[in-house]
């Protein structure tokens, strides 16, 4: 399977585990409850990303940031915007500076907004075309509020 | 007015060439209709009863004369030669193909308008008292925040998935007029002890069907944060508001699960932590923006034209015209007046291309280029001068807009209801036109002072029927068309949710039963009584009994 990682398509090497104790090999993302569950194994064994789902509060987990790799945040529905605001959080109230990748549902039309908040990495749904995905982080060249990359608003009668 | 610079004009052109390509995936059926169906939200379009309609943003409802022939221009190519003026300060289009839409989007940017955000759970259109920058009431004029507030919301990257839409409302004057504490954030321009000028902020009020009026979080918000507060709000709604239910998923209904102050405590900690994050409005910024929404050039001229004078005491038609549609101006020598778009004939909000045209070309003539859209579904040119009035008159006359009724029990908002609406339960229109029908006596409305009827096809409420002295729901029982009516609503600084009569009615009767409500008032009032204060003094029981005596 491949994904969008930096706007370019490229083979992924991470699974998403569920599975508490018997943990399959290779890079994985894991749940709050499983990280604290299992917190010295995990970071004993490595190669571990964290995956957060909507109703999911950094505040719990803030301190052990540093220990992931990747951040997975799961989208249940495609129209449930709390994963934007936790993106944005990750990036601009904790620091976390490592890939911010979406899973589950979401659709092309929404990675331009995501890439803004703070994404950096789309796992999209099985069987979409990512070269015609790529475009849309063409669409727009110009933005009208700040955000994670732009920190001061573009130039304008009230910027 | 604004006037797009280059960022703005990119980012619509963009924004039509995204919907462009969005609609020929659709039709191609590379996107299918779920997918599809939150994109054409988010930019306007809604699937109607027989057709899509496609909903054009008016930012706090300010067009310029250009932009209303454009309007006419689309309403004549790609609709049946109308459009409709809705209660958030916009335009519908009933009656468009989805092919031509992508064209009809270009033909908005190329007038520096777009239908970004008209629909959706994203923040909407801004709306603002329809007499902002003339009325004598204000404290300074509410549209540059608007604008600011429109700029910050357009293609928000954060906020255009929340829980369900986002509407907001800013007023500066002592009388609202736009409904501030019925928004789910309503903000106020007030004085603080120090004479400083800033945002009262209101939130969580609305209308829906559980109507709820906005409760205060804070009580002076400086203008640098205005901003950086709004993005607060927002972001403490989209973690937090509910998602399992839509009819639960508005912010009042999680301002009302948290209490109030659980919500402000909420916001001002967030607050604290984005509010030197780049979104500060310095003064020169606010600066700038107030040099868009300057004065126009007006001549220096006292209040009495002797022209307008004579004119009013030699034709009383001009003269009910000129004291039901026109208001007060701050500049001397000048009126406001309205378009009223309350004919008994149309319905209400209803223009042709014609019209829409004809509007242009006095707006042109008479008050500086500009057109206001009010969210009472009426229309204002705001810069007349008084000794042009009875021109301005006459041609409004001609060409049906004259109707002297604003304020009055004529000048009803109504939804489009089941004529055309999906959603609705049961016909607005057809309702307005009977209530059109039966009080056909000028000299009969205008003894009853101000009146407001509002009517809505649904529990959405989109006619606003909860905050109108009398307010009009269709409901559907059985198959049929019934009514409900609420007494005693009201939008304004003393806000207030209408109250139930009773059972819903049958629809052949509605009318007959206003006029049984009208009847009470008119037996029961004092000298100088408006229709709310009576019914506060005599209660709800009067009416009750009056209504369902007869059946």
């Amino acid at each position: 399977m491949q994904v969008i990682k930096d706007q370019h398509i490229i083979n992924n090497e991470w699974q998403h585990s569920d599975e508490i104790g018997e943990i399959p090999t290779g890079k994985i993302t894991v749940s709050i409850a499983h990280w604290q569950t299992d917190r010295d194994n995990l970071i004993a064994r490595g190669n571990i990303g964290l995956r957060l789902i909507a109703t999911d509060s950094i505040e719990t987990i803030k301190d052990d940031l540093n220990h992931f790799e990747i951040i997975a945040i799961d989208f249940e529905k495609f129209n449930d915007g709390r994963g934007f605001s936790l993106a944005r959080l990750l990036r601009e109230r904790y620091g976390y500076e490592g890939e911010i990748r979406a899973i589950g549902t979401f659709i092309r039309d929404q990675l331009y907004y995501m890439q803004r908040c703070g994404f950096n990495a789309f796992e999209l749904v099985e069987g979409q075309d990512l070269q015609e995905a790529l475009k849309a982080f063409t669409v727009f060249s110009v933005i009208a509020q700040p955000d994670v990359h732009q920190k001061t608003a573009p130039a304008g009668p009230w910027r | 007015m604004y006037h797009y610079d280059e960022y703005d004009k990119q980012l619509v052109q963009q924004r039509a060439d995204q919907f462009r390509d969005q609609v020929k995936r659709r039709l191609s059926g590379e996107l299918p209709e779920e997918e599809f169906l939150p994109l054409r939200l988010r930019n306007g379009l809604y699937k109607q009863r027989y057709a899509y309609m496609l909903r054009v943003a008016i930012p706090y409802g300010l067009l310029a004369s250009k932009q209303v022939r454009m309007l006419a221009h689309i309403a004549r190519e790609y609709d049946r030669g109308f459009a409709h003026f809705t209660t958030r300060q916009n335009i519908q289009y009933n009656w468009p193909e989805l092919e031509a839409v992508p064209d009809i989007l270009d033909k908005l940017a190329s007038v520096e308008m777009h239908a970004i955000q008209t629909s959706g759970n994203c923040i909407r259109n801004t709306t603002t008292d329809h007499l902002a920058g003339v009325a004598k009431d204000e404290l300074e004029d509410p549209r540059p925040y608007c604008e600011i507030i429109r700029q910050w919301s357009t293609l928000h990257p954060e906020f255009d998935w929340l829980p369900r839409k986002f509407k907001i409302a800013v007023s500066s004057a002592s009388d609202d007029r736009a409904a501030v504490h019925f928004h789910d954030i309503g903000l106020r321009l007030v004085k603080n002890a120090q004479g400083e000028t800033g945002f009262q902020v209101l939130v969580g009020g609305g209308l829906g069907r559980t109507p709820v009026i906005g409760k205060e979080i804070k009580p002076f918000l400086e203008k640098r944060h205005l901003l950086s507060y709004l993005e607060a709000v927002l972001r403490i709604y989209n973690l937090q508001g509910r998602r399992d239910n839509a009819y639960k998923a508005r912010i009042k209904i999680l301002v009302n699960a948290l209490g109030v102050e659980e919500f402000a405590r909420l916001v001002e900690a967030e607050w604290q932590q984005i509010k030197a994050n780049g979104l500060e409005l310095y003064e020169e910024n606010i600066e700038r923006m107030k040099a868009f929404f300057a004065a126009p050039a007006y001549e220096t001229l006292d209040d009495g034209d002797s022209l307008l004078h004579e004119k009013l005491s030699d034709n009383p038609l001009f003269a009910i015209w000129y004291k039901h549609n026109t208001a007060d101006h701050k500049q001397p020598g000048y009126r406001a007046a309205f378009i009223s778009l309350k004919a008994p004939t149309s319905p209400a909000g209803d223009a042709t291309d014609t019209q829409l045209d004809a509007i242009a070309d006095l707006a042109d003539r008479y008050s500086f280029g500009e057109v206001q859209a009010t969210h009472n579904q009426n229309l204002v040119l705001k810069d007349i001068k008084q000794s042009e009035l009875y021109e301005l008159w006459q041609a409004l006359s001609k060409l049906q807009l004259a109707t002297p009724n604003i304020g009055t029990l004529t000048d009803m908002i109504v939804c489009p209801g089941g004529t055309y609406c999906d959603l609705a339960n049961a016909a607005s229109i057809d309702i307005g036109q009977q209530i059109n029908d039966k009080f056909d006596e000028m000299d009969y409305i205008y003894d009853l002072g101000d009146v407001s009827i509002k009517i809505s096809g649904c529990m959405n409420a989109c006619g606003h029927h909860h905050i109108a002295d009398i307010g009009i729901l269709g409901v559907e029982k059985s198959g049929k068309e019934w009514y409900q009516i609420t007494l005693g609503g009201s939008p304004g600084l003393d806000a207030a949710i209408g109250k139930r009569l009773g059972r819903s009615v049958e629809k052949e009767r509605v009318a007959d039963i206003i006029g049984d409500i009208i009847d009470v008032y008119r037996e029961q009032r004092y000298d100088g009584e408006s229709f709310l204060e009576a019914y506060h003094r005599v209660g709800i029981d009067i009416f009750k009994e009056r209504v369902y005596a007869s059946n």
